[in-house]
């Protein structure tokens, strides 16, 4: 009991001081082009979750007669594939799969990369050499050609999409992470706390996590229109995910041929990429500002 | 300058034994027995023994990789399933092709990337910072395959003015600098040019700002220096990190090409790998990726070197 009643007065304080978050929010709300990149980004994220609901028709319901319709079919408002399902139903179901590969590795390699990155940076010495030596062979690929390499040797599948793609997200994290900690390590008060008998871990958790995880988890965010471009490249190529799922690289990839027949049908997948990435990387940059974190 | 190549040069043999080991690793990640990567799956118990043997399957791994890298320094990079051909052969002609097309995909994307930056950053704040800043950011954030497809689809099925796939007529591989194969050029490094432009805008306009707002320019301008004396000054700031950025991004096209090469029927590295990927023909994989691994480590040593010696302050940092 006792002990819980500081840390209660402690979050009090917390809550009770006007500070950085409230500023962060009040900024975040006064950029427009931010504003607009989160409103889109959550309409995609709920178009996801309800598909089921939203989506007009059955997307894996084929039919051979109907094939290739255009935009603007009466039934099928953004037409038809190349096996007669409906676009528009594909595209929404599209989103499920290409959010969760596309956001689900730098959700992980935030956790695994700042672990990493943290533990070199506050420790240093050997074992900072070590593990950032490490990082540095990952860092000796191109992330498109990483990827590609270890879901091309590991085949096909969701799974071996994550996480060939989680293995490309967690060098730059964690080289983030370790040059940020390595510099608050620097930081007087660090120094303050060891002198006064705090324990590594705790120096961590209440001195140095507080300060490195804000620009960690800016940074991440950033990656996340990288890693839908790449998540969806990988099914483009026939790596990721399979047929007949619904994915939006994967659709771009069936739709190639149908280019002389229904061009714009076929860019629809694509475009559906484009507006998730455009709208992560906004979101990113006015949480950059707001949080007024330098690059 | 000596001391800094040397330290440098240090520090990448590591990292290359380290790529090395990820390559040799990827024959071996793969689900199933090693072996399936170089025999065909209806092959004999005993062919299937001799190649084991052969190949050095059944021995322990570090011995593995011994041999392998022994073969690989001789120039032997396997045999690819699918064509029975050498690896290092076909290799050869994709990796010219992948060459001019990313270099010219660069150029263009440095020309244009810099000139969007240094507006963007000149003007700062202005309308055309704001145009330059939101092309940048479309740049970054296109997936380029689609936009490649886009391309196709304007250029080649709606107008019909440049051909959609291959690198010559009749999809003829021999290439020649006449406008017959430069036409097939013309779309995927427009597509490919896309990716550096956004990234050499988005870091000349924050060089060029940083620059504007030192000391030594107000200096300059008190000094009576007029805009074009000053813009000389800025670009020789500039000029290193911009350019240390565009040998960076040389090294990702190269290695990252493949999603575009596929696209066009590009006929390069990442055309060999899609179709690796295709036949799971694993020694093509793995000496592609190996290859162009090793020119990325290649090229990052180079980028740094030129720098150094660009800007000397490098070297000290």
């Amino acid at each position: 009991m006792s002990a819980a009643a500081p840390a209660l007065t402690a979050i009090a304080a917390i809550e009770k001081s006007p500070g950085y978050w409230a500023g962060v929010i009040r900024r975040f709300r006064r950029d427009p082009v931010a504003m607009a990149a989160l409103i889109i980004v959550l309409a995609l994220v709920l178009m996801a979750i309800f598909a089921p609901l939203i989506a007009p028709a059955d997307p894996y319901r084929s039919s051979m007669i109907r094939r290739l319709r255009p935009i603007g079919t009466p039934g099928f408002p953004l037409g038809t594939d190349e096996l007669g399902r409906d676009m528009l139903s594909r595209l929404i179901h599209g989103g499920r799969l290409s959010l969760l590969m596309g956001v689900t590795p730098v959700f992980i390699a935030f956790f695994i990369g700042s672990a990493i990155g943290i533990t070199a940076g506050f420790v240093g010495g050997k074992v900072n050499t070590v593990l950032m030596r490490t990082i540095d062979v990952f860092f000796a690929f191109p992330s498109v050609l990483l990827a590609i390499a270890l879901s091309g040797a590991l085949g096909a599948g969701i799974f071996n999409g994550l996480l060939s793609l989680t293995i490309v997200f967690v060098p730059p994290i964690a080289r983030i992470a370790e040059s940020v900690t390595t510099a608050v390590r620097k930081i007087e008060y660090i120094e303050a706390a060891r002198a006064s008998g705090a324990s590594a871990f705790r120096i961590v958790r209440i001195h140095v996590l507080g300060n490195v995880i804000g620009p960690i988890f800016v940074y991440a965010t950033g990656l996340i229109s990288v890693s839908l471009i790449l998540a969806s490249g990988l099914s483009f190529l026939g790596l990721g995910v399979k047929p007949p799922e619904p994915e939006w690289g994967l659709m771009l990839n069936t739709l190639r041929n149908a280019i002389y027949v229904q061009p714009w049908v076929a860019a629809l997948p694509g475009l559906m990429i484009f507006i998730t990435s455009i709208s992560f990387n906004l979101l990113s940059d006015g949480l950059r500002s707001a949080m007024d974190i330098k690059a | 300058m000596l001391s800094y190549i040397l330290k440098r040069l240090a520090l990448t043999i590591p990292v290359a034994f380290g790529v090395s080991i990820v390559c040799f690793m990827l024959v071996h990640i793969a689900p199933g027995d090693p072996l399936t990567s170089v025999l065909p799956p209806d092959a004999s118990a005993q062919l299937q023994a001799e190649m084991r043997a052969l190949y050095g399957f059944d021995r322990p791994l570090p011995v593995q990789y011994g041999l392998w890298v022994m073969k690989t320094l001789q120039g032997d990079l396997g045999v690819s399933i699918a064509t029975g051909r050498p690896v290092a052969s076909e290799l050869g002609k994709a990796l010219g092709n992948t060459l001019m097309l990313a270099v010219l995909a660069t150029m263009i994307g440095f020309l244009f990337g810099s000139l969007f930056g240094f507006v963007a950053g000149y003007f700062r704040d202005s309308w055309i910072d704001r145009l330059a800043s939101f092309v940048s950011i479309i740049g970054v954030s296109v997936p380029h395959y689609w936009l490649g497809m886009v391309l196709v689809i304007i250029f080649s099925v709606q107008l019909n003015w440049l051909p959609a796939t291959g690198a010559g007529p009749g999809g003829s591989a021999d290439w020649a600098w006449d406008w017959v194969h430069v036409r097939h050029l013309i779309l995927p490094a427009v597509t490919m040019s896309v990716i550096p432009m956004g990234i050499i805008a988005r870091t000349v306009r924050a060089l060029v700002a940083e620059i504007l707002s030192q000391e030594f320019v107000s200096g300059l301008r008190a000094k009576g220096l007029l805009d074009f004396g000053v813009f000389r000054h800025v670009v020789k700031n500039a000029a290193p990190t911009a350019l240390a950025v565009m040998g960076l991004q040389l090294g990702y096209l190269l290695g990252g090409s493949i999603l575009i090469e596929t696209v066009f029927s590009w006929p390069g590295t990442g055309f060999l790998l899609g179709q690796a990927i295709f036949q799971r023909d694993l020694p093509l994989l793995q000496g592609t990726i190996l290859v162009l691994a090793m020119f990325f480590v290649a090229l990052n040593l180079i980028v740094d070197i030129v720098q150094s010696m660009l800007d000397p302050r490098v070297q000290r940092a």
